[in-house]
């Protein structure tokens, strides 16, 4: 009962984040609303007994790209959104197509020849545990098991991924001489540069 | 009463002490920070409210209250106001997780003395660490003053760079409990401290909590000569008390956050528990929190010495420290870690 009242609420603020942050013309609210969006599905994750989830979610989405969006939107000072006219017949057609959408869902979902349980409200009791492990549903220990024996290879994978991403970056932001272009803080590089 | 009542409102009664137990701690940690200040300098200090100034912080308090609240014209009004509780609140929260002692019994209830022990406290500390960049962001952009907008940026680029090695080095003490629970972490110290075994950890973490608060020698965002003060420029009475009480309670919270992972935490070799009966009262167990708050104060005395005997580091060096010292350092003590681990060089620890 209780989780199910705090399920609604959530869920209304979740939402309500979600149209804010469509409909605000200022970047940095709209980086706000989504932070706020973030962390009520951090508290999802909570109530359906996923701590460890959760708080990554925070970490990572609340805490470190959704502050690496705001740093870039504060220096570049692109706070004012400004609707192009040559795309504003955009925003009907994608409300018609986002209802389209939701209406043609539920029917899926909620026909009957579509045998699927939707999730449950009410959390997953603690002590459950997770298939073919020794630790509770969701807790870390579980999560690590199963990422480092049977998700082994994908888990390697993306890894690898991110880090080729990661040095493409700073190929691309590095010329010749081995000096950045794409600086961020001209001043600091070239006191560096001259400490060097 | 239902068992969820008694739950919430022994929940609500610990959160509401140790608030108020923060905010106290703030008042007296501006003063100490005063007054040792003054010593290393060879003055006085503020010594003229009360008996030895001990009146000074109310005196603070008043006179914050009663300035006028100035919001910039141009300044974006909601976030301006916002900024200050955004910063605030990880400050208060933050300590949730963290035990402070053993259960006591008060009025026949039996009560564990911390919040919550949660099994993914490392990570919550981790969370809110890194929600309380925002405020200070916010704080300087909504100022719409260029100084704090600077402040802002730095304190971003700061805390973004401190939080990898503060993550990699809080892991290796991680690594020997095998939990992420900080009461499991407490108990795996009963008979030798994290310091002595990973002592490189430790001056890491410690180094990574100084960037986290702002303090010197990592207080660039708020540098008072280059910046006029940096992201709080604009703001005047309490909006700026709650900045300033923000960056004394984190000193309070990480000192015991460290404390708890690095020297034991509540625990001091079995003096935690000595029974204490005084008349038919007893006090076993409450111990724990005074010596919690003996390992607090030697930290914060470190801060303000390190405040009062560093300069403030040049930011190119700021990223270098962060970037190619403390985070290959302590990524290779994690390596090292994990490899003396897996050959049971450490004492394993029951988790």
């Amino acid at each position: 009962m209780l989780g199910t009242i705090l399920f609604f609420i959530l869920a209304l603020i979740a939402i309500l984040a979600a149209i804010g942050m469509l409909t605000s013309t200022n970047a940095v609210h709209a980086t706000l609303f989504l932070v706020i969006n973030f962390t009520c599905i951090a508290l999802f994750y909570l109530g359906l007994n996923a701590p460890f989830l959760a708080m990554v979610q925070i970490t990572v989405y609340a805490g470190a790209i959704m502050v690496l969006f705001l740093f870039v939107i504060m220096l570049l000072g692109a706070e004012r959104v400004q609707l192009n006219s040559t795309l504003r017949w955009q925003v009907p057609l994608g409300i018609v197509l986002v209802v389209a959408l939701m209406v043609v869902s539920a029917v899926v979902l909620l026909s009957p020849e579509v045998s699927i349980s939707l999730p449950s409200v009410a959390p997953v009791a603690a002590d459950t545990q997770s298939e073919g492990s020794n630790y509770g549903f969701g807790s870390a220990q579980a999560i690590g098991e199963v990422l480092f024996n049977r998700y082994l290879l994908p888990f390697e994978m993306t890894g690898v991924l991110l880090l080729v991403a990661m040095v493409g970056a700073i190929v691309l932001a590095r010329d010749e001489a081995g000096k950045t272009i794409h600086n961020l803080n001209p001043q600091a590089d070239s006191e560096s540069s001259a400490a060097d | 009463m239902s068992d969820l009542a008694i739950f919430i409102l022994d929940a609500a009664v610990k959160s509401f002490i140790i608030v108020m137990g923060l905010i106290t701690g703030f008042a007296y940690t501006t003063l100490l920070e005063r007054r040792f200040i003054a010593m290393i300098q060879q003055r006085i200090g503020p010594n003229r409210a009360g008996p030895g100034g001990f009146l000074q912080p109310a005196a603070d308090a008043v006179k914050l209250i009663f300035k006028e609240d100035i919001i910039p014209t141009n300044a974006d009004k909601v976030v301006f106001m916002l900024a200050p509780m955004i910063t605030t609140i990880p400050a208060l929260i933050v300590l949730a997780v963290v035990p402070l002692g053993k259960s006591v019994t008060l009025f026949g209830h039996t009560t564990s003395l911390g919040i919550a022990d949660i099994n993914v406290g490392v990570l919550y500390i981790l969370a809110v660490t890194s929600i309380s960049v925002y405020g200070i962001v916010l704080a300087g952009w909504a100022s719409a003053n260029k100084f704090a907008m600077m402040g802002g940026l730095r304190s971003s680029a700061q805390m973004i760079s401190y939080e990898l090695a503060m993550g990699l080095s809080i892991l290796a003490p991680v690594m020997l409990v095998g939990s992420l629970s900080l009461g499991d972490m407490i108990d795996a110290q009963k008979n030798m401290w994290f310091i002595v075994l990973q002592p490189l950890a430790g001056l890491i973490f410690y180094i990574t909590l100084l960037a986290e608060t702002n303090r010197a020698p990592f207080d660039l965002p708020d540098a008072e000569q280059e910046l006029t003060a940096g992201y709080h420029s604009e703001y005047s009475g309490m909006k700026f008390g709650a900045f300033f009480l923000a960056e004394y309670v984190k000193m309070i919270a990480v000192s015991a956050i460290f404390a708890t992972v690095f020297l034991g935490g509540f625990r001091f070799f079995g003096l935690e528990s000595l029974p204490i009966h005084i008349g038919a009262i007893d006090l076993t167990g409450w111990l724990g929190p005074i010596i919690l708050i003996a390992k607090i104060v030697p930290s914060l005395l470190l801060m303000v010495w390190i405040r009062a005997t560093l300069p403030r580091i040049r930011y190119d060096y700021l990223m270098a420290l962060g970037w190619k010292i403390l985070l290959p350092l302590s990524l290779l003590n994690l390596i090292v870690t994990a490899v003396l681990v897996v050959l049971g060089v450490f004492p394993t620890f029951g988790a």
